[in-house]
């Protein structure tokens, strides 16, 4: 009996850890998505979710919301997807460098602003982080109901975002307008369509959605900044959009399973195996590039991607 | 109204082309004018510790050089795989990768020539930082995964390995901390300059700037290796064994980073930390960005990267600017080199309607 009821609590606990480890990454993934559906790699992910973390944390310890908070991590991670857009999509930058620049800067200035504003305390302040809230009646289902239903706010509304984001890509005009804009943008271009600013909407709402990311790990996740708090999930929300084939819903699947995997293995080195917890910290990078090894076979890019759009260019 | 757009220049003289890093620089230094009024550090006095903290005396210039080392190596690293579009952001992992085989030879050397010591941990090193450059080259080209993600996910991956060992085989006995021993001091590179630090690594980053100006433009390598990066699809068709170019170029450009590592090793920690690298790697992408890829530029490049970076600490002491200005900056000089290189083979074309 106390046998089967410790099992249920550690599957329970796991389906909610996996969850929990995957949402900041399914934030970023689906900014990501839309971004290089219309045409534009952002390698800009990884410091947008930093600096979207530093601004989400610094305007809830001042102010005490945590709704500003996330709305000013949107708002930075918009700012520097402009920054993007205009680098990458207005003057025809490479899209890689672009990318890197703004990861570069975001970095510095989420670093840089972090260290004006807070110092360098012993201990880094923290702020009280969002409630878990429960679904009544499904979270009392045996063994998944906890793990499935009881999450922050943030994350029901990222798992919501995923049929919504696929149907809004697959069954709505402005999603098909998007993908033509990734796909063949001279075709879109020649039936009016405005490439250059489809591409720059995309790229900013991009932004939004890897800026909330960053937020989650320091307003819910965790409730303090520090410098590594991203640790590479933008890069492995990159590697995930090649996974799932730039379509949302399979994207997540890989997301939220990568999720349960990392939950795994905290949970392996809680149980104290005589294995270098490094090890375990490695096991989620090691695992993203045999998922792209695996995926890269079939993968069907974008046919614009990494191409800058400019009207001159068929003009002659 | 304006319309605006973007069209294509009259090239511009060599000469003009070569000013355009110094035009970036020069702005990136306008631009950063705005963080530090914003952090309330007096402008000059700003200024001024920053340079003064960089070049004002004998040793914060030479330590201004010693900085300088392992960025002009990262920087030529990245450039080199840049070049031929293998798009190597590694460099920080293969960087770490040949610390920790200098760590790993430098610590075992005590039954073999001492003389040898020092070619050991250089040859290894750049062996140890070119093998981890070549899974993602290999990966690249048999398996058609992305460049850019692979070698990202591997600093992470080459971080993690560092770790284990640090705390399990090569962590020192006795100590809880994760570092290894102390290398043998044959393994350590010979101090130069008296009362300095001022080591062997210099004048090999130098060496090697030149080495690679010298593949780059008199070898057939170099010929094919850029021919690769301008289409990949036609080298290929023109007879160039495009797979073979780009791994070779990954196993050059991730030993040169390997080779930074093995200066960190062997000429500042003597040990192997977890923090040996503040990001070098990553340093070296805005360095070959600024440099244009060019080994003489990232020359130039690294040399006023490591003013910034070594400037930043006094001006950071005196105005109470916080340090990571630095990291700002890099990330400025990056953007601004950038839309500055287009504009060398574009212009504005401003339309009034």
């Amino acid at each position: 009996m106390t046998g089967e009821i410790l099992i249920a609590a550690f599957i329970s606990g796991l389906i909610g850890a996996g969850i929990r480890m995957a949402i900041s990454i399914i934030f970023a993934t689906l900014g990501e998505i839309i971004t290089e559906r219309a045409g534009v790699l952002n390698l800009g992910i990884e410091g947008t979710m930093l600096l979207g973390a530093m601004t989400g944390f610094l305007v809830t310890y001042g102010t005490g919301n945590l709704l500003l908070g996330v709305l000013a991590a949107a708002v930075v991670g918009m700012l520097l997807g402009l920054l993007m857009a205009i680098l990458a999509v207005h003057l025809g930058l490479s899209q890689h460098v672009s990318g890197l620049g703004i990861t570069v800067l975001a970095t510095g200035l989420a670093m840089f602003i972090y260290r004006l504003k807070i110092g360098s305390p012993t201990v880094p302040p923290t702020v009280e982080p969002f409630k878990q809230v429960s679904i009544p009646l499904l979270s009392k289902i045996p063994i998944v109901g906890e793990g499935l239903f009881t999450h922050y706010s943030l994350t029901y509304l990222a798992i919501l975002l995923v049929p919504i984001m696929s149907v809004f890509l697959y069954k709505t005009k402005m999603g098909l307008i998007i993908r033509t804009v990734g796909e063949r943008p001279i075709v879109a271009d020649t039936v009016g369509v405005n490439v250059i600013g489809t591409r720059t909407a995309c790229v900013v709402l991009g932004g939004a959605f890897m800026g909330v990311g960053g937020a989650f790990l320091t307003l819910a996740h965790q409730n303090m900044f520090l410098i590594d708090v991203i640790g590479g999930r933008g890069w492995v929300a990159i590697a995930m959009v090649i996974f799932g084939n730039w379509d949302p819903g399979k994207c997540i699947a890989g997301t939220l399973i990568f999720g349960l995997l990392d939950a795994l293995q905290l949970r392996l080195q809680g149980m104290g195996l005589e294995i270098s917890h490094d090890i375990f910290l490695m096991l989620p990078y090691v695992l993203t590039i045999i998922v792209l090894i695996v995926a890269s076979r079939k993968a069907s890019i974008p046919a614009g991607l990494l191409k800058p759009y400019r009207r001159e260019s068929k003009e002659g | 109204m304006f319309n605006m757009s973007i069209v294509k220049r009259e090239p511009l003289p060599a000469w003009r082309k070569m000013l355009v890093p110094l035009a970036a620089v020069l702005t990136t230094l306008l631009i950063s004018v705005i963080p530090i009024l914003i952090a309330g550090g007096d402008l000059w006095k700003s200024f001024y510790y920053l340079f003064y903290g960089a070049l004002g005396t004998r040793y914060n210039l030479l330590e201004t050089l010693v900085k300088a080392s392992p960025l002009i190596l990262t920087g030529l690293a990245v450039a080199f795989a840049f070049r031929a579009k293998f798009w190597n952001i590694g460099a920080e992992g293969q960087l770490l990768a040949g610390a920790l085989m200098a760590t790993v030879v430098g610590i075992k050397w005590q039954w073999l020539p001492g003389f040898l010591a020092l070619p050991a941990v250089m040859i290894f090193g750049f062996l140890a930082g070119g093998l981890w450059a070549a899974i993602p080259a290999v990966l690249k080209t048999k398996l058609n995964v992305d460049d850019v993600v692979s070698t990202l996910l591997l600093n992470y991956v080459m971080l993690y390995i560092m770790g284990a060992l640090l705390f399990g085989p090569l962590q020192q006995p006795g100590s809880s901390w994760p570092r290894s021993p102390e290398i043998v001091e044959l393994a350590k590179y010979p101090v130069l300059l008296a009362r300095s630090r001022f080591h062997l690594g210099i004048p090999l980053a130098l060496v090697m700037v030149f080495v690679i100006w010298f593949i780059n433009k008199k070898t057939v390598f170099g010929f094919r290796s850029r021919a690769v990066g301008i289409n990949r699809r036609a080298s290929l068709f023109g007879g160039i064994k495009t797979n073979s170019v780009i791994l070779w170029t990954a196993l050059i450009s991730g030993g040169l980073a390997g080779l930074a590592g093995v200066g960190e090793l062997c000429a500042i920690q003597y040990r192997l930390i977890s923090d040996i690298s503040p990001g070098y790697g990553y340093t070296g992408i805005v360095i070959a960005m600024l440099g244009n890829l060019h080994p003489i530029g990232v020359l130039f490049a690294s040399l006023f990267f490591s003013v910034i970076i070594v400037g930043a600490q006094t001006m950071s002491r005196m105005t109470g600017v916080p340090s990571y200005i630095a990291e700002v900056i890099q990330g400025v000089a990056l953007i601004v080199m950038l839309v500055f290189l287009l504009f060398t083979e574009y212009r504005l074309r401003v339309v009034k309607k």
